[in-house]
């Protein structure tokens, strides 16, 4: 079985602007794929493209083997598309939004019951199905989102951020239908901006200014800068931070509050150099404990990292 | 094209519509507003003139000539100013547009058999009326002048012409305005109403999601047009019960030929605004270029106010692209002449030929795609 | 001065809907103070009554020692507001931003060149004051827009949401200036969603349903969840998932790549009960341990004990 989704070189110039460049990755069928990366490093531009409702302007993707240049349209009967705006009518009410998609899709009446029930048990829209969508709290507005691009048991979902500006609560929920599409087999391609919601994903694509850094699993990407991250607590979080970016030994420190987290630049040797500098300078040490790096640490330094070997 | 999705675009739009106080008041009330307006506002007919009399006669010839004025229906006679110095202030405040001085020696003058003359004032400000008017006022005099002749002399008038007006027996304007107003009011109406569909869609992102389907671009396009032929449909039968019972307007033609043309008229200018949303993709400026596009168009160069035939030539050959222009001459022919077929033929081709057009141009314009 | 802001029993009501209900808090001079929560939790609600904005329905509040109610004239001297992106002109250029806001906060003719300097290189614009701002990438933006909010060098201020949408290493770059504001005195007061931002505040008042849940330092918060984190790895995680959402003893559970994250309400005997309640369901459990919880647990955790619902 080829990859559910494979991307060759795939681009998108807005006029001056290279939006999406040169893109080359698969996706495997049945994963949970991530695209994680700030606003305007291109997560949408790609999303559209791979649905079919953007053309690209070099490159090409298969989706479930078909093209997206040449044939958008025979895209669409594979996949389902969620966009980052609610995409769907918020004068109709819910059950009729879901009508209105299923009747798209052309899925017979007989089976929509039973469709619309599974729909209804994960997402919990059941006692609002005659509510109007604009009436619907955001986390709501997403999960009807997801039930009417679900409601044609696609192969592939293609989501577009789909947990922005939701709740905790709900960005739970809405993980907890998403990880259930996979386990039943779905591709899922979704993407986010929050580096925290990346670890939920099988494999990750980092996205910075267009272009994919890296593509690997969340744990092994942490792995990467694995006994290179300290929590350090000091009697002056402020003046440690600066001493410690100075040093040769660190190669990153950030304040968190009163705690600074150090990347030390090779491994866990670096730090008592590092450390002993410190003191130095009479500081004064309350706390240091090896910490787990997040994503977001392994982003930045590998964003950093790239922009080095540009200059 | 796919039923099961033409019919799910045209269900949803409908559903949507019935939501939307802003659609429903355009697509229900706003057709019967303008047309009560317009009827009542545009005539060319001019009665009820205020007018003035000072009758320094005081006779009974005076009186008669003044009673002519009054049972005429033309004039309503609102003043009687003792002196004649009262006059100038009347027609300035424009109390009245008429006055009529009838000297103390007039009722002398007849009696011996001579000449009378009677002064009459008009305000010429407001031309057309000064014209109207004094083109009454004078038939009115003849005509008392022929009696005062006939019942001297005991004279016969040699000829007397004996006019019939076809079609328009009364000659009352309305009847001429109404029929042409249904025709001016939908196609305004029916561009205005499909130019924020589609827009509307891509403004609210709704279109995205929408593309993403493999529904085809025709089911969308034909989908959304489908509720809003029913609007129009309604609306000209509205406007149509309207004309008769308000206005009191015949209706000699057969009204399926009507409803038949209509349909096509409006496939035509629902199309056209479809085309435009689709083209512009935002909703404000749909609904100007909708107006821009109708509005004047379908007033000035359909043959509904100013007469196509006494247009100079460049202007006369534009007509020929108002759709309006056509459906003009297929309500005023069927209301008012009872015309069928045999001579709306080609008015019924040209509305084909714009149905088609603007269907193909709101389904090319269209793209599941964004930029 | 001996404190920012001390708000008591403040409420806001629109209609029937309790937006801010009986929110109470002190803020000290020089801190970092964050208001977390989901959208529609109270959070700009608040900070619009405490910069002047918007009217309380009951309760007090006193910035910079002056009354929100009665010296809002004073309040508004005192303080910088800076609301997301909103508040810069995108089609003024940078320098005409500046004399906007210098003009708007009264910033006089001798300090204007010395302000317009320093924000000019606080943002590192220098030599780009003609660009127009809505060319500007958003990273730089935000920091213009942070420039121009502090030109009348307040000592309090208010930030909504300010890095919405800027990616990381401009969102840190962003957090270094606000610990300089904060080192030279500034109280900075700031609200956010991001649960991964409220770790960069001295102080974080968690808010829900109009009501501050909970009020602490990032990290006691997180010692504070009495309930154990654990990560349990399967083969089949979400099905394993759907035994243990109703399982007894665990509170809530989530997805993380293919391992579940359950809080639990006891640890021994969870680790206990887990394995043997996924073994009946004909699971097997690869590994289960404690982990550490994120602030996203200490928010689901505070709402559970605040009652279990959130914000509509």
């Amino acid at each position: 079985m080829g990859p559910a989704v494979s991307l060759v070189g795939l681009t998108r110039d807005f006029a001056e602007l290279r939006a999406v460049d040169e893109l080359t990755f698969d996706v495997v069928p049945g994963e949970l794929f991530g695209i994680v990366g700030p606003d305007g490093a291109g997560k949408t531009t790609t999303l559209r493209m791979l649905a079919g409702v953007l053309r690209p302007t070099a490159g090409d993707a298969l989706v479930a083997g078909v093209s997206i240049a040449r044939n958008p349209e025979g895209v669409k009967h594979h996949i389902a598309y969620m966009s980052q705006r609610f995409g769907l009518y918020t004068d109709l009410t819910v059950r009729e939004n879901i009508e209105f998609y299923a009747d798209l899709y052309q899925i017979p009446r007989r089976e929509r019951p039973p469709r619309l029930e599974r729909l209804y048990a994960f997402s919990g829209l059941g006692p609002f199905e005659d509510r109007l969508a604009g009436q619907l709290s955001g986390g709501m507005k997403q999960k009807l989102g997801l039930c009417a691009a679900l409601i044609h048991e696609p192969d592939i979902l293609l989501l577009d951020e789909p947990t922005f500006g939701v709740d905790p609560i709900s960005r739970r929920d809405l993980w907890l239908i998403i990880h259930e599409m996979v386990a039943s087999g779905v591709t899922v391609i979704v993407s986010t901006a929050y580096l925290d919601e990346a670890e939920r994903c099988d494999r990750v694509a980092l996205f910075h200014k267009g272009r994919s850094e890296v593509v690997e699993r969340p744990d092994v990407l942490q792995q990467r800068l694995h006994d290179q991250v300290l929590a350090v607590r000091t009697d002056q979080p402020r003046r440690a931070r600066d001493l410690l970016r100075k040093h040769p030994a660190v190669r990153q420190a950030i304040l968190f509050g009163d705690v600074v987290h150090v990347t030390l630049a090779e491994s866990a040797a670096d730090w008592p150099p590092a450390r002993d500098h410190l003191t130095a300078h009479e500081i004064a040490l309350l706390e240091e404990r090896p910490i787990e790096p997040s994503l977001e640490d392994v982003f930045i330094d590998l964003v950093q990292g790239q922009e080095a070997g540009d200059a | 094209m796919n039923p099961t999705r033409l019919w799910a675009i045209a269900r949803k739009e409908a559903i949507q519509l019935r939501r939307d106080p802003r659609s429903l008041i355009m697509a229900f009330l706003l057709p019967v507003a303008l047309l009560l307006f317009f009827g009542y506002a545009i005539s060319y007919d001019v009665n009820n003139i205020e007018m003035a009399v000072v009758d320094e006669s005081g006779s009974e010839r005076s009186r008669a000539l003044v009673h002519a004025f009054e049972s005429s229906g033309y004039f309503d006679i609102v003043e009687y100013p003792a002196r004649y110095a009262d006059v100038d202030d009347l027609l300035q405040r424009a109390k009245v547009r008429v006055v009529m001085v009838i000297p103390p020696r007039f009722d002398r003058e007849l009696a011996a058999g001579r000449d009378a003359a009677v002064q009459l004032l008009l305000d010429g400000s407001d031309a057309n009326t000064a014209t109207i008017a004094q083109n009454y006022a004078a038939a009115i005099v003849i005509r008392y002048s022929s009696d005062v002749l006939l019942h001297a002399r005991r004279f016969v008038l040699p000829v007397e012409a004996e006019t019939r007006v076809w079609y328009n027996e009364t000659l009352e304007s309305r009847n001429m305005i109404v029929p042409g107003l249904v025709a001016v009011i939908m196609s305004i109406i029916a561009a205005m109403l499909t130019a924020l569909t589609i827009a509307r869609e891509w403004e609210r992102g709704t279109m995205e999601q929408l593309a993403a389907t493999p529904v085809h671009r025709l089911d969308v396009v034909i989908g959304k047009l489908l509720p809003y032929v029913g609007i129009g449909l309604f609306d000209v039968a509205l406007a149509i019960v309207a004309g008769l019972l308000i206005f009191g307007v015949p209706l000699r033609g057969n009204i399926l030929l009507l409803a038949g043309l209509t349909l096509l008229f409006l496939l035509g200018a629902l199309s056209f605004g479809m085309f435009i949303s689709a083209a512009v993709k935002s909703q404000v400026l749909a609904t100007q270029v909708a107006i821009q596009t109708t509005y004047l168009p379908a007033i000035l160069l359909s043959g509904f106010i100013f007469s196509i035939s006494t247009m100079p030539i460049a202007l006369r050959a534009v007509t020929y692209a108002v759709p309006a222009r056509y459906y003009v001459t297929v309500t005023k022919g069927i209301f008012l002449k009872g015309v069928g077929p045999e001579v709306l033929w080609v008015e019924a081709l040209a509305m084909i030929i714009f149905a088609a057009a603007g269907l193909t141009l709101a389904i090319r314009s269209f793209r599941k795609e964004l930029e | 001065m001996p404190e920012a802001v001390r708000v008591n029993e403040l409420t806001r009501k629109f209609g029937d809907f309790t937006a801010v209900d009986r929110v109470s808090f002190v803020v000290e001079r020089g801190e970092i103070f964050g208001f977390l929560g989901p959208n529609g939790a109270g959070k700009t609600t608040t900070i619009k009554m405490l910069t002047g904005l918007l009217r309380p329905t009951s309760g007090s509040a006193r910035v910079a020692g002056f009354d929100v109610g009665r010296e809002i004239d004073q309040v508004k001297l005192n303080i910088g507001y800076m609301s997301q992106l909103f508040s810069l002109y995108h089609d003024l250029t940078v320098l005409e931003n500046i004399q906007l806001f210098a003009g708007l906060y009264g910033v006089g003719n001798d300090r204007f060149a010395d302000r317009r300097d320093w924000v000019l290189e606080m943002a590192q614009l220098a030599g780009h004051q003609d660009r127009l701002t809505g060319e500007l990438p958003l990273g730089v933006k935000q920091r213009l827009a942070l420039g121009c909010a502090v030109l009348h060098e307040p000592p309090i201020l208010f930030l909504d949401e300010p890095t919405s949408g800027v990616d990381p290493i401009s969102r840190r770059n962003f957090w270094d200036l606000i610990y300089g504001f904060a080192a030279s005195g500034t109280t900075v007061f700031v609200s956010t969603h991001y649960m991964e931002e409220a770790e960069y505040c001295h102080r974080v008042a968690v808010m829900n349903r109009g009501r501050i849940i909970a009020l602490d330092r990032p990290r006691s918060l997180k010692a504070a969840i009495q309930e154990p984190v654990l990560e349990v790895t399967t083969a089949a995680a979400p099905r394993a998932l759907e035994v243990l959402r109703d399982a007894p003893g665990v509170i809530e559970v989530t997805m993380f790549g293919r391992a579940v994250h359950a809080m639990v309400e006891d640890q021994a005997a969870a680790e206990r009960q887990i394995p043997e309640i996924l073994a009946a369901a004909g699971h097997s459990v690869e590994s289960i341990r404690p982990i550490e919880p994120s602030l996203e647990d200490v928010f689901v955790s505070f709402v559970h004990r605040s009652g279990g619902t959130l914000a509509e």
